[in-house]
């Protein structure tokens, strides 16, 4: 009975909707947990998965062997090579191509690769205003590797103890 | 203050007498006259509206501990005039079998009503458009007009989607507008007037106010359930949140569903500027007008229609504040609060006050 009468009570002073508008209230004086993108940036993994790289070893020379290992494993398809011989006897890729429409970033590539020769970067801020512009070739690649090589080693030196 | 606008009142009526001859000038000045006025009021209603928009998607952001927009202009103060850029230049479409007149016409309809209220609204003692007798009717009367907007809307687009939307609509507004005019009632009877003006100065009397505690003896203490019905009609009455069925965005299709660029964007002008008309109301009938809340020097030195706009203000953030945390009624909810709760409520409500004027308890002597 008393209960009810309390019921009566809370219903017709809004008590509930009273309690409602206190929470949202609360949090409009709440830290904002917006990250204003191009001038803050959350932080980011070292093992994080972007824009793809083919690196090359301290003396110039290309790391890839063009094993196709890469090419196997890759779950959608996105990798292309093609190779050959050279005159030295070694076995190098005359093409080796990524399709950035196709990739899903899953990091298989590099967890294949021998030789550490194609890595993905930190790298996330790239586009493309058309299709083709996603479609990587070797030149792109190994362009991307020449210029971030150190953040590359640096965060595979990093990682290697967890490895 | 006044004596100035006296003088300016003297000098232009001189002077147009003077170019056209006492009748014709006096007239001629007076159509002037009134049109600056009007604009007076207008313009700085439409750049409240603007930046309603920006307020609310403020305080909804801080709600939701996000920030709002920033970009555009210092604190994204420049947003509401980007949206109006963006809204202009966007493609009008009038569908094939739309009655292009009414269809053009509905929009503008729901603005100009919002607007044309604000004429009996006292800013301050004596600073009115039109100090009518009757202006509480006026009022009411111009309100009501707001769901042909929306029914000449529904049908103008030609759409079964449309058209039900308009009927939801209408039905919702014709429901709390029954409420809200039963809520008006207690304070015209314990006010004794249809005058706002006098309605304000009314709560300016009582036993609280004779001890300088003004606020108390304002219309919303012995009035409380009254505010509450007023308001909350008044929210389902602008078809806000979580009366906002009408509009629905996630959910439901609304009456205009057929609109798009400005046309719509004068829909939601006539939303949020009916948003404002009815907080104005609110602190017009029950929280003192432009009354200062206390009786001291220092809050009698603030001039009154500061006082009036930040009363205002309150209220209008009660709104925003309302649409970030309830969740939207479902219609047979809506109906069963309006006609079932609300209006039996009033009208109960009506005897109890009209039996308390006539006992000797009677506060509003």
């Amino acid at each position: 009975m008393l209960e009810k009468i309390r019921e009566f009570f809370k219903t017709f002073l809004l008590f509930e909707l009273v309690k409602g508008l206190a929470v949202t209230g609360r949090y409009m004086f709440a830290r904002k947990i917006t990250v204003q993108y191009p001038e803050e940036r959350t932080p980011q993994s070292r093992r994080f998965r972007g824009l793809h790289a083919l690196r090359r070893y301290p003396n110039g020379e290309e790391r890839c062997i063009a094993c196709k290992l890469c090419e196997a494993v890759c779950p959608a398809l996105a990798i292309t090579i093609e190779s050959e011989q050279r005159t030295d006897g070694t076995r190098r890729t005359t093409r080796y191509d990524i399709d950035l429409n196709k990739c899903i970033f899953c990091g298989f590539c590099e967890e294949s690769c021998p030789v550490d020769s194609i890595v993905e970067t930190r790298i996330l801020e790239y586009h493309g205003e058309k299709r083709s512009d996603l479609h990587y070739t070797k030149e792109m690649l190994l362009a991307v590797g020449d210029r971030y090589e150190a953040e590359i080693a640096r965060d595979r030196a990093d990682d290697a103890a967890y490895r | 203050m006044m004596e100035l606008y006296a003088k300016i009142i003297a000098i232009g009526l001189g002077f147009a007498q003077g170019l056209f001859g006492p009748a014709l000038g006096a007239a001629l000045f007076t159509l002037v006259k009134t049109s600056v006025l009007i604009m007076l009021i207008v313009a700085p209603l439409l750049g409240a509206v603007a930046y309603l928009t920006l307020l609310e998607r403020k305080v909804i952001g801080y709600m939701q501990v996000r920030i709002g927009p920033n970009r555009v202009g210092p604190l994204g103060l420049l947003q509401p005039i980007a949206d109006g850029i963006k809204l202009v230049f966007k493609e009008i479409i009038i569908p094939s079998g739309a009655d292009k007149f009414l269809f053009v016409l509905a929009p503008v309809i729901t603005l100009t009503v919002a607007m044309a209220a604000w004429a009996v609204v006292p800013f301050n003692k004596g600073v009115v458009l039109a100090n009518i007798d009757a202006g509480l009717l006026y009022v009411m009367a111009i309100t009501s007009m707001g769901v042909y907007g929306i029914i000449v809307a529904g049908w103008a687009s030609n759409s079964k989607y449309a058209f039900l939307g308009a009927m939801r609509a209408a039905a919702q507004i014709v429901a709390y507008e029954i409420a809200m005019g039963f809520a008006l009632v207690c304070v015209l009877m314990v006010s004794h007037s249809l005058n706002l003006s006098d309605i304000v100065n009314g709560q300016a009397k009582g036993h609280f106010a004779d001890i300088g505690l003004n606020f108390l003896s304002w219309n919303w203490l012995p009035l409380a359930p009254m505010l509450l019905v007023y308001f909350i009609s008044g929210v389902a009455e602008t078809q806000r949140a979580p009366f906002d069925l009408a509009e629905g965005e996630s959910e439901i299709v609304g009456f205009h569903v057929e609109y798009s660029g400005m046309l719509f964007g004068v829909f939601s002008m006539g939303e949020y500027a009916n948003m404002i008309l009815v907080a104005t109301l609110t602190t017009i009938m029950f929280f003192g007008g432009w009354a200062a809340p206390l009786d001291s020097a220092i809050f009698n030195a603030i001039p009154g229609f500061i006082w009036l706009f930040a009363k205002v203000l309150c209220v209008l953030f009660l709104f925003l504040w309302f649409r970030a945390t309830f969740p939207r009624y479902r219609y047979d909810q809506i109906m069963r609060l309006g006609w079932k709760v609300f209006i039996p409520l009033t009208i109960v409500w009506l005897v109890l006050i009209a039996a308390w004027m006539q006992t000797p308890f009677s506060i509003w002597r």
